[in-house]
């Protein structure tokens, strides 16, 4: 046990908790933020996909210890032009199905578009390759990204 | 569905009542079932049941009651659509709640008396249902209007959740709903004109979507009760197998685990967090006695069966000779298809809650059998059905895997709640591996063939076996679908094919395993259609005719032919392809849905990539056109894996497979582009979350086959061999 400290959602949260217990089961279990979701424990599915740093991460392959200090997003805690052109689009395209998988491949796609507005298939299947969904939505995934690219600009 | 973790009773169907009775419009009242959904058993059900299937608040929001589970199909956004349509509600001020578990109420009008979510049925059974309902709940209000402002009804409509007089006075329907609750509930509203349909027909947007894209969702994984622990549990390491001993030392030196009990089913760790219980579970020292358990290989199995087919089996269908007809026949076709086990591998791994005070208990799980949950927990517990409340939760996926006739998991959460010493809520929690590693697999099926052409290329005799594990045999449903021995489910769209093959016989083989099996998305339709279609396809190219041609002039069925034209005119059919490329063709009727499917492969390397799939559907009214385009579009990504490379197997009875890096899904890269295309169709509406699964495979297949000419008699497909 340690004491933890952590920035979430632009917040500063404090834990007692084993340094080495995955930051995904930190945030569902002991923080209540169950948006992000687990779904093979092993960086093999993107479920349980968070930003650090502004970077796409598993969270359940990010221990406590390695997310001190460092500025974690959940689902919970996104904002700004990209993620709501992600969200929007999500919704206005009726992306999900079961929805387990969607919070995981709505973060991969913001940091995609965060870097590149104008992705390419070729870009979205490298950026979203490592998020499943069982449900087979990816087609309208594709198709949420790309229309997420227009009304953020990147197509012009 | 709201958040209620902190409130859980106040979803007690009494007081749900209560509370409800004060400030909302309550709807219970008696419909008659239609006949068309009438079993030949006569159920309780079919007796007028008291019904509760809406209520209005004062902001004249309208909550809809599903007594369907949605794991991800629609079916909320489709059931609301009905109700809604006849109610003339607002759809922008309408939400969903699961009902509870009440099969009185909530009976399934295709398979009850039960409450369940399955079989592709619940649009079928929801399409006259919800309709009544939402019009006698409009005509209580246009008369509760006509009463209070002393007006003709013919001078009152409704619209948008208001009823409005041709004076321009008008109500909401909360303002309404106190005095149309004291109105006797007409038996025979009127339905709509089709017309006159808003919704129905039209794209109405999901749900469920909003709170899917934000992390408000809640599944059963989301729900936290006080002082609630986490359990894992030491399966077998072998189908069959039990706790001979174990040591928990190890584990129970883990910080945050409480305590370690055996149960039947193995060896479960309860601890603070899910971590710690997983990592208590992998801790543990178990031995297990493993006599009895399951040791063969799947390559075993296979032999095994191979034998079985040499015996006589059970008829299943026996149409002309075709013993008879085979020996002259022109030309000749003999095959053998194998089809391994496969998980379902829903994303969201089981799990479920309980809180048992020893007399009374309440459970959260994405449950889609109700009514067998109920039971499970009630046996195991030893307290009557009546003391249990399930609340029913968003299902992250299913594909077959929740609605266990024999309820593995929720067994296995009594087990603990009955073992443990502690009396606090506890969260079942099933890791991947357990998930795949678990059973409950689509069976293991071998199909063996013999099919003939006369000299005119027509079908002169087809003699065909089938060996694999009962699905039903031993379940609560078996009188639906076992007769004299026969599973029909092992021969769904093969004994019963749309084709005219006058002589034709199928016989079936049933194998016991411990190994469980279960349906798996679109069940015996997930083996028969990709033989049936890939020997149709075969047979007409021994025939020299065009495979799309070949199968019109076998169906005499109109809406059959239909779906094939659609397709066929849509994917630009009879063009050249291309070098390295083929084109492909299937078609499958299941559930009552018609599907065809063109699938456009490129083969490089030895290896194959699926380019894109056309596909038709005609399954009746599509009460949601963006829906149904979803759920075949998803299909197609679910199903794509197990013609790629998902297959479960066993090495001395173990299974091989863990996690995703062994048994993969679809991803992204791999999805073809798929275009869907809708039958216009007045007839009442069909299944659509499991008819999607069918076609694909025959159809990447033959058009693997028009590529290479190699056919496809083994899942998954390879090049190689
Ligand atoms: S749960 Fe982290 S990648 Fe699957
Ligand atoms: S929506 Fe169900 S797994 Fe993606």
């Amino acid at each position: 046990m340690a004491r933890i400290e952590l920035k979430i959602n632009g917040q500063d949260r404090q834990l007692d908790a084993d340094p080495q217990m995955p930051l995904l089961w930190a945030l569902r279990d002991l923080l209540d933020m169950t948006g992000t979701k687990y779904g093979c424990g092993r960086a093999l599915c993107g479920a349980c996909t968070v930003h650090i740093d502004g970077e796409a991460a598993r969270s359940c392959s990010i221990m406590l210890g390695e997310a001190q200090g460092r500025e974690i997003t959940t689902i919970e805690g996104v904002s700004g032009p990209v993620a709501d052109a992600v969200v929007g689009a999500w919704r206005e395209l009726d992306v999900v199905q079961c929805g387990y998988c969607q919070s995981g491949q709505i973060m991969s796609a913001i940091t995609l578009l965060s870097k590149n507005r104008k992705p390419s298939d070729e870009d979205i299947d490298a950026s979203m390759e490592g998020n499943i969904c069982r449900c087979g939505t990816y087609q309208r995934i594709r198709a949420a990204i790309l229309e997420s690219a227009k009304k953020i600009g990147g197509d012009q | 569905m709201t958040r209620h973790t902190d409130a859980p009773e106040s979803l007690s169907r009494r007081r749900f009542l209560k509370a409800a009775a004060s400030t909302v419009f309550i709807l219970g009242f008696y419909v008659p079932l239609g006949r068309r959904t009438a079993s030949a058993q006569t159920p309780p059900s079919e007796t007028p049941a008291p019904n509760l299937f809406l209520k209005i608040d004062s902001d004249n929001i309208i909550t809809v009651i599903s007594k369907y589970f949605e794991m991800g199909q629609g079916v909320v956004t489709g059931v609301a659509t009905l109700l809604a349509e006849e109610l003339e509600a607002d759809w922008s001020k309408l939400r969903f709640e699961f009902a509870p578990n009440d099969v009185a109420t909530y009976n399934n009008l295709v398979f009850g008396p039960v409450m369940v979510t399955g079989g592709s049925a619940s649009m079928a059974g929801s399409w006259m249902q919800m309709r009544k309902v939402g019009a006698a709940a409009r005509t209580m209000m246009i008369e509760a209007a006509a009463k209070k402002w002393k007006v003709p009804e013919a001078e009152l409509r409704a619209e948008n959740s208001t009823v409005v007089h041709t004076s321009g006075k008008s109500a909401t329907y909360a303002e309404l709903a106190a005095d149309a609750m004291q109105l006797p509930v007409p038996q025979d509203a009127p339905l709509k004109d089709p017309a006159d349909w808003k919704l129905i027909g039209k794209n109405v947007p999901r749900l469920d979507s909003a709170e899917k894209t934000d992390g408000k969702a809640l599944f059963a994984m989301d729900v936290k009760r006080p002082g609630m622990l986490t359990a894992a549990i030491a399966h077998p390491p072998l189908f069959g197998a039990k706790v001979k001993s174990f040591d928990a030392t190890a584990s129970e030196a883990i910080p945050g685990v409480e305590e370690v009990v055996q149960i039947p089913a193995g060896v479960a760790v309860l601890a603070k967090d899910s971590w710690s219980a997983l990592r208590g579970r992998d801790a543990l020292k178990v031995e297990w006695d493993t006599s009895g358990a399951e040791t063969r290989s799947d390559e075993q199995i296979f032999a095994e069966y191979r034998q079985q087919a040499q015996g006589e089996g059970l008829v299943a269908t026996k149409r002309g000779d075709a013993g008879k007809a085979l020996p002259s026949a022109a030309q000749k076709l003999t095959a053998e298809f194998t089809f391994p086990f496969l998980a379902h591998t829903p994303m969201e791994p089981l799990n479920c809650i309980l809180d048992f005070d020893g007399d009374k208990a309440e459970m959260w799980s994405g449950c889609q059998l109700q009514s067998i949950d109920e039971h499970v927990l009630s046996e195991v517990l030893g307290i009557e059905s009546k003391r249990i409340r399930i609340h029913t939760l968003l299902g992250g996926g299913s594909f077959g895997r929740r609605g266990n006739p024999l309820g593995d998991w929720v067994a296995e959460l009594a087990q603990i709640g009955k073992a443990m010493k502690s009396r606090a809520p506890v969260h079942l929690l099933w890791s991947r591996e357990d998930d795949i590693r678990g059973g409950y697999y689509r069976p293991i099926v071998l199909h063996q063939l013999e099919a003939g052409l006369d000299d005119s290329g027509n079908i002169a005799g087809w003699q065909h076996k089938v060996v694999t594990q009962s699905l039903f045999t031993g379940t609560p449903f078996a009188a639906l679908m076992v007769k004299d021995g026969v599973d029909h489910s092992s021969v769904e769209g093969l004994a019963d094919t749309p084709y005219q093959i006058d002589n034709f016989n199928v016989r079936v083989y049933n194998a016991e395993s411990p190994v469980p099996v279960l349906w798996w998305r679109s069940v015996g339709h997930t083996h028969t259609a990709h033989v049936m279609e890939t020997v149709i396809d075969e047979l007409a190219r021994m025939a020299g005719r065009d495979p799309l041609q070949y199968r019109l002039e076998l169906l005499p069925e109109a809406r059959d032919r239909e779906v094939l034209q659609l397709v066929a005119g849509k994917s630009g059919w009879g063009g050249s392809t291309g070098e390295n490329r083929g084109r492909g063709i299937a078609f499958h009727k299941s559930f009552g849905t018609r599907v065809a499917m063109v699938a456009d492969v490129s083969i490089d390397e030895g290896d194959f990539t699926v380019d894109k799939i056309t596909a038709a559907v005609d399954c009746g009214v599509a009460i949601n056109p963006d829906v149904v385009t979803a759920q075949i579009e998803g299909a197609i990504g679910f199903a794509l894996s197990t013609l790629l490379r998902n297959r479960i197997t066993l090495k001395d009875g173990r299974v091989q497979q863990s996690n995703f890096h062994n048994y993969e899904p679809t991803r992204i890269r791999e999805m073809p582009a798929v275009e869907v295309h809708i039958v216009q169709s007045a007839e009442p509406p069909s299944g659509i979350g499991e008819p999607g699964v069918p076609p694909l495979a025959p159809a990447v297949g033959n058009a693997i086959a028009a590529a290479t000419g190699k056919r496809m008699y083994a899942m998954p497909f390879s090049l190689k061999a």
